[in-house]
């Protein structure tokens, strides 16, 4: 059973080709990676997946529907969410509010209810505060940081609250912009074991961009290569590792004699 | 069909004012980024300027004009360096409310420098009207055109061709590029107030000259929204284009309508003609809409 | 010094008044404004009305545009909506008041609603002008749909009453503004403690990203629009009731760039920040106008300047508090709190 297809996608601005034709399939309970040289496209196929942008061509089925022409808001309430490669958390909001803000999709309080707070509103509320806090602030170790602004947090620490926000969402994929961009060998090991916890305890499945190899050949058990908007390679990080296509993308042609 | 051809011949003149001006607005925008809201003032500032140094102090009508240009240069600049500076990488509102809490700060000022007496200018041009021959033309607003369209071909050249209007023109596409290319952006954020504030100012020394000047002149640069949002806020010849639009469509509508509403129709009509074209397009008739990344 | 703030519950740690003194005080600021009418001269009853009907006005703006981060240069319009539906149905159909009240903000939450329909495909400074033009053509209409609203003559009302209860003086009805005052403060203060306020935050901080996060944008600009406009109507009702006219002069332009003033001075995104700007705005502009009033001694001429200057107090404000202040009076006044917090012992 596939869990998230992307089939014949093609996406141009003006005249510039970004995607041409790129097609894959996910499965559940995967780490699947997507690589490639910058400016690939490799974010493009995340936004086109998440709904920001709309491809001209090529459909998009996830949990066994077709969700091409589904808007970007109803896409995150089945269950896509995504993180950000330059993080895209709301700065004016506390840490706790921004994780909270992850769940709106799955509450139910209307405008007329939240003016009064009262009965069913503020039991969804308190009962999110415990599940927000229980099985998503400890979990990424941030109890420390919930009261505070996000604007003021360390990269790596932002990082992991956006990861907080997406978990928020309850998703079945989560799509990740290179996760651990900027990031030292002690945070980066942290992201891969939350990557791999989420995985395992959660029943998530993680579609994630990244150019960490190492990371990658740790974690991911699938591997798509896109260049120039192309898929030019995909199988098991160690079939990637020594595609040709995919040596001639990231270390250049061998020069013809 | 004498009405219609006499509406819209003064709504084509018209439109050459409000082109102007929109284009002190445009000048701005373009390089900063900044919604200028106190460009009526600046329009304000320029016909009183005309005034003191032309009736109060009786220099003649070309170093007035020079006078008032330079004028509005330092004041551009002074507003540029004194508040702007400090609101780089603000929210949009809090830039447009400073542009706001501005027009406030000049109106109450002109009021108490010149007092909020109505006064008209001395004669100008010849007082015969334009005679197109199938119409005529009041001969201030026929001037005004003029002046209007020669100095917005004048602008217009400076951003084109001139090496500071080419560094401009590099700032508003990238500010940050421009920067690394050696080019002092944050001169060319004062450079671009001072020339706003000249074209801003010229457009005021016509409107004073067409209808007297009083501290609500600045009203009539509420205008240039419908003007500028039609033509796409960042280009020249879009608020060329939306001037004259809109110039002979309220002149238009009020000549017709004002009888049925009792008056005032010429100063709604911009805004409901802007509103009817918004909804079919969003983004004006000329602007771009942004490519947004994540 | 406080110390010793522990919470045993999520519910204590999502409580508005968090500790046993913020409730003291506020008991005792609830108990002065029982007592102030009772005190207060005529004069100082009706610059309290005047200040709780700029308090609603001004929180209703700020949920549209400080916690949204949707611009509207129109709530000076849409009180105007709301003070001539209550004109129009207590001359016209002789409604009382209970009923004129909600209503004015039911017809200017739709009002609201159709100029925050383009927000769909706009935004940013294209909505703002958007705003404008509601402002202008609403104000045109107020001018000249003569059968309705009488032109600039306006319309006169008859002194309201609740119950048969005459709320003719001040007095009377200071009570009901304060109420009111205090239930819109409540419930916009409420809607932040749920998804409906942190949709709005997350609208303005980052509006793409919201979308991605599940936030139907369209529903809740819509939202902020309604909100926004139906405080703003019923301000406009009070403020119909309170001076028994209303003509077009009363919501120019300049008015929504008053309530905009009061928002940035009080601190954008704030519920206090809306009090504190409506109080700061309304009150600062008196005092200036009673000092320039004791200078009138030494020189006559000295009111002529009274307005203008006020005009360049009133831009000046705005420049000094983006410049140096930009989250507001309501910023000064938690450095405070954090100051007298630890007092006496700061390090």
């Amino acid at each position: 059973m596939t869990l998230l297809a992307v089939d014949n996608l093609t996406l141009a601005f003006g005249g510039l080709n970004v995607l041409s034709q790129v097609s894959f399939t996910v499965e559940p309970g995967q780490i699947f990676a997507i690589i490639g040289p910058n400016g690939a496209g490799k974010t493009s196929i995340l936004n086109c997946i998440g709904g920001f942008y709309r491809a001209q061509q090529g459909r998009i089925f996830f949990d066994d529907q077709d969700i091409t022409n589904i808007s970007p808001d109803r896409r995150a309430a089945m269950g896509l969410a995504r993180t950000f490669q330059n993080i895209a958390l709301f700065r004016g909001m506390t840490v706790l509010d921004n994780i909270k803000l992850g769940r709106h999709a799955h509450l139910k309080t209307g405008l007329l209810s939240s003016l009064l707070y009262w009965g069913a509103a503020q039991r969804e509320e308190m009962e999110l505060r415990r599940e927000v806090e229980e099985s998503i602030i400890d979990f990424l170790e941030i109890e420390h940081i919930r009261n505070q602004p996000v604007a003021s947090l360390a990269y790596g620490l932002q990082k992991r609250v956006e990861l907080a926000r997406a978990l928020a969402m309850r998703p079945k994929v989560l799509l990740m912009d290179e996760p651990v961009a900027g990031m030292n060998a002690e945070e980066t090991e942290d992201m891969a074991r939350f990557i791999l916890d989420i995985k395992e305890e959660r029943d998530v499945t993680i579609v994630m961009i990244e150019h960490d190899m190492n990371m990658i050949m740790d974690i991911s058990d699938q591997v798509v290569v896109v260049n120039f908007g192309q898929k030019i390679a995909e199988g098991n990080p160690r079939q990637v590792q020594s595609h040709p296509e995919v040596v001639k993308a990231y270390l250049g042609e061998k020069r013809e004699r | 069909m004498d009405i219609f051809l006499q509406l819209l011949v003064s709504g084509v003149a018209t439109g050459g004012v409000y082109a102007l001006i929109a284009l002190g607005f445009v000048l701005i925008y373009k390089a900063t980024h900044i919604i200028n809201f106190a460009t009526g003032e600046f329009m304000m500032i320029g016909a009183y300027l005309c005034y003191t140094f032309l009736a109060l102090s009786g220099i003649p009508i070309i170093p007035t004009f020079i006078l008032v240009m330079l004028c509005a240069a330092v004041l551009g600049f002074l507003v540029e360096r004194t508040i702007l500076r400090h609101m780089l990488g603000q929210p949009v509102i809090s830039i447009i409310m400073v542009t706001i809490g501005l027009s406030s700060i000049l109106v109450g000022l002109t009021e108490i420098i010149w007092s909020s007496q109505f006064e008209s200018f001395p004669p100008l041009f010849p007082r015969a009207p334009l005679d197109l021959g199938f119409v005529l033309v009041r001969s201030t607003l026929a001037y005004g055109f003029a002046i209007s369209m020669a100095a917005v071909a004048v602008f217009a050249l400076i951003f084109k061709y001139a090496k500071a209007g080419v560094a401009m023109r590099a700032t508003a596409g990238d500010q940050m590029a421009a920067f690394s290319m050696g080019i002092n952006v944050k001169t060319m954020f004062t450079f671009a107030w001072a020339l706003g504030a000249i074209a801003a100012a010229l457009g005021g020394v016509i409107v004073g000259n067409i209808g007297g000047i009083s501290p609500v002149l600045g009203a009539v640069g509420l205008k240039i929204f419908p003007v500028v949002i039609l033509g796409g806020l960042d280009s020249i010849g879009g608020a060329v284009v939306g001037g004259f639009i809109i110039g002979v469509l309220e002149n238009l509508a009020g000549g017709y309508l004002d009888p049925h509403f009792g008056g005032g129709v010429k100063e709604v009509a911009p805004f409901v003609i802007m509103v009817l074209i918004l909804l079919v397009k969003p983004h004006g008739l000329f602007g771009k809409e942004d490519i947004e990344r994540l | 010094m406080r110390i010793g703030d522990f919470k045993e519950t999520y519910a204590a740690d999502e409580a508005v008044f968090r500790t046993g003194t913020v409730r003291l005080w506020l008991g005792l600021l609830g108990l002065a404004l029982a007592v102030f009418p009772f005190v207060a001269g005529e004069y100082l009853i009706y610059m309290a009305n005047i200040t709780g009907v700029a308090v609603v006005g001004a929180v209703g703006l700020n949920v549209l545009t400080g916690f949204t981060g949707q611009i509207s240069l129109g709530h000076a319009a849409f009180m105007g909506v709301g003070a001539y539906t209550s004109a129009i149905l207590t001359t016209r159909l002789g409604l009382p008041f209970l009923l004129t009240l909600p209503l004015s903000g039911v017809v200017a939450a739709l009002c609201g609603l159709i100029v925050g329909a383009p927000s769909m495909r706009m935004k940013g400074l294209y909505l703002c002008i958007a705003t404008l033009a509601a402002q202008v053509i609403l104000d045109f209409t107020f001018v000249h749909w003569e059968s309705m609203t009488h032109g600039i003559r306006g319309i006169n009302l008859p002194p309201p009453s609740i119950f048969g209860l005459s709320l003719a003086g001040g007095q009377a009805f200071y009570f009901v503004i304060v109420t009111l005052a205090a239930l819109a403060v409540t419930a916009c203060r409420n809607i932040f403690r749920t998804r409906v306020g942190r949709a709005f935050i997350a609208i303005r901080d980052r509006d793409i990203s919201a979308e991605l996060m599940g936030i139907n944008l369209f529903r809740y600009k819509l939202y902020a629009f309604g909100v926004s406009s139906f405080l703003a109507g019923m301000a406009g009702c009070l403020l119909a009731n309170l001076l028994k006219v209303v003509t077009p002069e009363h919501f120019p332009l300049q008015l929504s760039i008053q309530y905009l003033a009061m928002i940035i001075v009080g601190g954008l995104g704030s519920i206090l920040g809306s009090i504190f700007g409506a109080i700061f705005m309304t009150v600062v502009p008196e005092i200036l106008r009673s000092s320039l009033g004791l200078l009138q001694g030494l020189d006559p001429q000295i009111m002529r300047y009274l307005f203008p200057l006020q005009t360049v107090i009133f831009g000046l404000l705005i420049v000094v508090f983006l410049v140096f202040e930009p989250h507001g009076l309501a910023e000064m006044w938690r450095r405070l709190k954090a100051y007298f917090r630890l007092w006496p012992f700061e390090y």
